[in-house]
């Protein structure tokens, strides 16, 4: 289905046209085309291998791919500096999936770093509150801001880092994988979290994710990376309407009718509402 | 969509109030916190009706000043009410972290740590020095446990590969040995002794103690990050699981190897400052090779020799303990990798110079002069 045929016209923030990734012999991806429109969470699903992670560092430069052009808010990103591109820098966070928290500086230092980087202006007193609420938001305790990141679980961990991508108050979050390694409590609440974000901060969220659960309650559309390309876009019904094996068998495998038939969860019901 | 955040003081009805403009979002702020701090007097109310975006920092700067001066906030749509609300809902008081002391205070606290850090650091190398006795002993009784090939390929590393750098450093040594000593002994016209010297000294000291040095900053510093890394990666955790003995399985093959490469590498070292010392004679003092080995065999006991070679599996065994001690001390963060490898270097150097000393006293007191 495309675009025109929805008729949706939001603002496209990441544009990935032809996208050629491999590595030596090994070809991740092959004529890729995604679209990320204003406003929407797109969850990113995949088999393991199939180069979700990859997708991921190609859109935000760390990766150059062999062929293919990526923009964000309509602006190049391939093969551009750290220095470069320093608008759009202002405008992202991005969660790795381990967290990547500097370790030699405790959590608020870690997410002042971007805050010092950007509005060196900023006074100290300011940027120690800014740090101290953004840490109790992402569902730390307040005790976590002194830590070091060799000191936190690693649940923690990620709401450390996601906490310090929230730095910016960005407009585009990028997220690899944020519930794995959660208990499912937590993994709800962080749900609950990026959908109010989302909601609140008016937030694009671009997310790769194998939990079925995060894709029920919280995205609006999902793209299937299988073969090498995106096979499908659509919201999870569109999804399930279409006869390709591998997305029959992911959504309609055991844990993904478990996704289902489970009680929703309030954010769900938000969404809706 | 670029406009700078800013306030205006109104009254209304005898209240004052700060009608907001602009964009409350971190990029468009610019010193509104600080004009903030400014305002006077009384304030009853905060009308936020005509802003145009707000970010979590415009929400928090806002929030702060109206609890601060008790003001009420109004004119938010949904959405901002609702991201206010959630910034001050994740509000807690924090904890600045204590002054820091005095620098006379702190000069003796960083002194008195480093001593019980030094203390600690020792006994806890006394004790894998121990460790490492006891798996050695584990693998004499159990000689099948015996990495042969994981030895083998250290002593690769740490011998075969070190040859090129070591016989570069030792021939300049022998180089540099000789020429400064064929100055000096030159104004008592005992040029003649430069042999004496350059044999001697490179046998019993230099050539072993140079290599030392080499090999504590080569391979000691290697097995250090190589354990540390192990370490942070749980892959040590994952051997113990399996049943594997890292001790038997890391730190012995590369005790091993030190030991054992350590004497070669060091006779090398010896035998090539000489040829570099011989080399320099010949075409400086113009003595030929063939008078110049004859005059090294009779000036050279066989003693030197034999003190060099006591000394080199000590040092050895020294260099890799210090490096894979360290590195199994590794814990959290990359950095203590960083800094473990440093200390294990430092300490090898260190160590492996004050036993060098009590070999100097040790050897003359049993004759070997």
């Amino acid at each position: 289905m495309t675009d025109a045929a929805r008729g949706d016209d939001r603002e496209i923030l990441i544009r990935v046209r032809g996208l050629r990734n491999g590595f030596g012999e090994q070809i991740v991806h092959d004529d890729l085309d995604l679209d990320v429109r204003r406003g929407e969470i797109l969850g990113v699903v995949g088999g393991s291998g199939t180069g979700k992670s990859v997708l991921m560092r190609s859109i935000i430069g760390l990766q150059t791919p062999l062929d293919g052009s990526v923009e964000v808010f309509g602006e190049n990103t391939i093969g551009r500096e750290e220095t470069e591109a320093v608008d759009i820098r202002k405008r992202w966070g991005i969660l790795f999936q381990g967290g990547a928290l500097f370790s030699t500086l405790t959590v608020s230092e870690n997410v002042q770093v971007p805050l010092k980087e950007f509005y060196p202006g900023v006074d100290q007193a300011l940027l120690e509150e800014i740090a101290a609420y953004k840490v109790v938001m992402t569902g730390l305790p307040p005790e976590a801001g002194p830590k070091y990141p060799a000191e936190l679980s690693g649940g923690m961990k990620k709401r450390a880092g996601l906490a310090r991508a929230l730095a910016l108050d960005p407009e585009l979050l990028f997220l690899d994988e944020p519930t794995a390694g959660l208990d499912p409590i937590g993994a709800a609440a962080f749900d609950e979290l990026t959908a109010s974000l989302q909601k609140t901060l008016g937030l694009t969220v671009f997310l790769i994710t194998h939990d079925l659960d995060t894709l029920y309650a919280i995205c609006d559309r999902v793209a299937v990376l299988a073969d090498k390309r995106v096979i499908a876009v659509g919201t999870i019904p569109e999804l399930l309407a279409l006869d390709h094996p591998w997305i029959q068998e992911y959504f309609n495998g055991p844990r993904g009718r478990a996704a289902v038939a489970g009680p929703n969860r309030p954010v769900h019901e938000d969404k809706r509402g | 969509m670029r406009a700078p955040a800013d306030f205006e003081r109104s009254d209304d009805n005898g209240e004052a109030v700060l009608r907001f403009s602009g964009n409350l979002s971190l990029a468009c702020l610019g010193d509104l916190p600080a004009r903030l701090e400014t305002v006077e007097g009384d304030v009853a109310r905060l009308d936020l009706s005509d802003i145009g975006r707000m970010d979590t920092v415009g929400a928090w700067v806002v929030h702060r000043f109206a609890r601060d001066r008790g003001a009420r906030i109004e004119g938010l749509g949904a959405d901002e009410q609702h991201l206010l609300e959630q910034v001050i809902a994740a509000e807690h008081p924090i904890q600045l972290p204590p002054p820091p002391p005095g620098s006379l205070t702190r000069a003796l606290s960083e002194i008195g740590g480093a001593v019980i850090n030094s203390g600690k650091t020792l006994y806890g190398l006394l004790g894998f020095m121990g460790a490492t006795v006891l798996a050695l002993w584990h693998v004499i009784t159990h000689p099948r446990r015996f990495r042969f090939n994981a030895t083998v390929q250290r002593f690769e590393v740490v011998g075969v590969g070190a040859l090129g750098i070591i016989g570069l450093m030792s021939f300049l040594i022998g180089i540099v040995i000789a020429q400064q000593g064929s100055v000096q002994l030159r104004q008592f016209g005992a040029e003649i002794y430069t042999i004496n010297l350059l044999g001697r000294l490179t046998l019993r000291e230099l050539g072993i103690l140079m290599t030392a040095i080499m090999i504590a900053g080569r391979s000691g510093s290697a097995f250090a990050a190589q354990l540390g890394t192990m370490k942070l990666t749980e892959e040590i955790d994952a051997m113990r699981t399996i049943g594997v003995s890292p001790m038997e399985a890391l730190v012995l093959p590369r005790v091993f190897a030190v030991v054992f490469m350590l004497p070669l590498l060091g006779f090398y070292s010896s035998i090539i400052s000489i040829l570099g010392g011989g080399l320099l004679c010949w075409v400086d003092l113009g003595i030929t090779p063939v008078t110049f080995i004859q005059r090294i065999r009779e000036v050279v006991p066989l003693t030197d020799l034999w003190v060099g070679l006591v000394k080199a599996p000590v040092f050895g065994a020294i260099i890799a303990m210090a490096g894979c001690f360290h590195g199994m001390q590794v814990e959290g963060d990359a950095e203590q990798v960083g800094q473990r490898t440093t200390t294990a270097v430092v300490q090898a150097i260190f160590l492996v110079i004050v036993l060098d000393a009590f070999f100097a006293v040790f050897f003359t007191n049993v004759g070997w002069t």
